[in-house]
């Protein structure tokens, strides 16, 4: 029975879905960006990441047959690297937003259903997660905890679910109000049983839209500190292309084709998950119907 | 102005800017265990050298005693000297200082003026045309990472008419005079401002309209409008006041995104303030450097969120009253 309850609501959800404009139009971009990753084997051999592969090429060349987004700096194929790192971005921004939201959720469930000084405490935290510029912090982690790319996810994760935690214990409050709740709390039910099977299907729907949302400023996030220099030259991420770009002089030579295209990626990826999560939100929650 | 919530939201900021002071040095000292580990001279220090550099940097005793040293030592200011340049931090900080303000504070107010002018009006005329074009325009512009602002401009504007300079302060050994370097820091100002301004307008002009939205449905627009108050009167005396209220804590939250955009910013037009000076001390694992921008940047955010409280209790007159 849950299951047909189940599938209803998201058929429900996926009709909503298509008839919303910016949403659909977020889906679909999404849907090529996907492809676009999965199909990075057929493209470009992993190995034209290598260093060496630029070897024999010529150094920052324009586009042309053979290198249809011409050359990096050390004669790489930027297409190579551009497909190629279409997956470090989506894997950092995917990872940051899975830790962002168990941490969000976790605080947020826990700041809205336990009262007294547990609430208190954990709404400090989050107070204290909120106030402090969360780019600095992610910096600052990032030098001490490492470099790697998954790192880098755990630190944008790490400094980005207080709002999400914030909107969840909101949500929970009006849930625990409702009417069976409490039944099911009159009937005997545990806190546990009551979080699980009562409040956590309520908040499901924000939790999800929310999620849709943290994911792209993780891609932007991320692209600025590959910017800065953190994150993997020989597997980089658009943001890392970009920082390749710039400390390359392709700026000032006017390389378009090394710049413009992670530039405009990460435009498009970003804009796709903002697009799909505010419809969401809308499609969740009525109250926000004609944003 | 009550003053009950002013020494409340004072004692909060406090809290909070002891709370960055502590977990600063959980960071520094306690998740790195080592911290001159990651001086790129050690290898070439001797036996004293090294004893002397631990001693400077508070790393003796127990991590109580490290501790102590370490908030005596922000007390007075003092954060060490930089691995790099080998001077105080603090002196490399005050000296970048006003360059970073300057370009932080002029595109920030530029921001603000525009994205709330932007997002009033087209929450106002949900729907129309105006509404539907700067939406999407906000949207994209949220969407863009500032520095690939920059580099845009750098390329397109800056490369392509050279009618702006490609980076730095001013014009290096140029002197014209009062006026004229007046004019030079300008004209080197022009394209980093636009850069943070075109970064951040689109989500304040988003905020804002999603404000005024919320405010439309209120009685009290109706009421105002029954009184026969033409439409432009409803929307600046009722309508604009209302929904500014929930835009001022966004926007104060959203400060925390313009530090780290002056950061990329500054970067890409190698402008030296404290975004440079932040981004040479990641490439140099500069931590004493880190350490102090790090708190910089968080007594700035939360003097900033402090600043909006009260431009908030300005504004509400259910506060402002309030006992």
């Amino acid at each position: 029975m849950t299951w047909a309850r189940r599938r209803r609501a998201f058929s429900r959800v996926w009709r909503e879905l298509r008839h919303d404009r910016p949403g659909f139009i977020g889906l679909l971009l999404l849907s090529g960006f996907g492809l676009f990753a999965l199909s990075a084997p057929l493209i470009a051999d992993r190995s034209s990441l290598l260093a060496a592969s630029g070897r024999n090429n010529p150094d920052l060349a324009a586009p042309s047959s053979k290198f249809l987004l011409g050359t990096d700096e050390i004669g790489r194929d930027v297409l190579a690297q551009l497909v190629w790192g279409s997956r470090v971005s989506l894997f950092i921004g995917l990872l940051a937003t899975v830790v962002a939201v168990v941490i969000g959720s976790l605080v947020g469930l826990a700041a809205g259903y336990a009262k007294g000084k547990i609430s208190a405490v954990l709404l400090a935290i989050d107070d204290f997660f909120l106030v402090v510029p969360f780019l600095p912090l992610a910096i600052v982690l990032a030098v001490i905890l490492g470099r790697s790319p998954t790192t880098l996810a755990i630190v944008i994760g790490f400094t980005s679910w207080a709002g999400s935690a914030r909107l969840i214990r909101a949500q929970v409050l009006t849930l625990s109000e409702r009417a069976y709740v409490e039944r099911a709390r009159a009937l005997g039910a545990g806190s546990w049983h009551v979080i699980v099977r009562h409040v956590l299907p309520g908040v499901a729907p924000l939790i999800i839209a929310n999620a849709t949302l943290i994911v792209p400023t993780a891609i932007l996030t991320e692209s600025t500190l590959s910017f800065l220099g953190f994150g993997d030259r020989l597997s980089p991420s658009w943001g890392k292309l970009l920082d390749g770009a710039q400390s390359s002089g392709s700026i000032t030579i006017n390389a378009w084709w090394y710049f413009l295209p992670p530039g405009l990626c990460i435009i498009g990826i970003v804009l796709a998950f903002t697009l799909l999560g505010r419809a969401l939100e809308r499609i969740f929650d009525p109250r926000l119907k004609g944003r | 102005m009550s003053r009950r919530y002013l020494l409340k939201k004072v004692i909060g900021a406090l809290l909070t800017l002891s709370g960055v002071v502590v977990f600063n040095f959980f960071l520094f000292r306690i998740i790195d265990r080592d911290p001159l580990a990651k001086y790129r001279g050690r290898s070439k220090l001797t036996l004293e050298q090294r004893e002397t550099m631990i001693r400077r940097m508070g790393l003796e005793g127990s991590k109580w005693d490290q501790f102590v040293v370490y908030v005596k030592s922000v007390f007075r200011l003092d954060f060490g000297r930089s691995f790099d340049s080998t001077q105080p931090v603090l002196g490399e900080i005050t000296a970048r200082l006003p360059a970073t303000l300057f370009l932080v504070g002029v595109s920030t107010l530029l921001t603000i003026c525009i994205g709330l002018y932007i997002g009033t009006k087209a929450g106002w005329r949900r729907g129309s045309r105006f509404d539907r074009t700067s939406t999407s325009a906000a949207m994209v512009l949220y969407s863009t990472p500032e520095f690939f602002f920059g580099m845009l401009l750098l390329a397109f504007v800056a490369g392509r008419t050279g009618w702006f300079p490609t980076g730095g302060l001013r014009s290096v050994g140029a002197n014209y005079g009062f006026v004229g370097n007046l004019l030079d820091r300008i004209h080197h100002l022009v394209l980093p401002v636009l850069t943070l301004t075109l970064g951040y307008l689109g989500s304040y002009a988003l905020i804002m309209r999603t404000s005024m939205i919320e405010t439309l449905g209120e009685d009290y627009l109706v009421t105002a409008r029954a009184k026969g108050l033409r439409d432009s009167e409803v929307m600046s005396r009722h309508a604009v006041p209302n929904a500014l209220l929930p835009s001022v804590s966004l926007i104060a939250i959203s400060c925390g995104f313009v530090i780290g955009g002056a950061i990329t910013t500054e970067t890409v037009f190698s402008y030296p303030g404290l975004g440079l000076a932040t981004a040479n001390a990641i490439r140099n694992n500069d931590l004493p450097m880190l350490q102090a921008l790090f708190l910089f940047a968080s007594a700035a955010v939360i003097l900033f969120n402090l600043v909006a409280d009260f431009v908030y209790a300005l504004l509400d007159p259910r506060v402002r009253r309030a006992e």
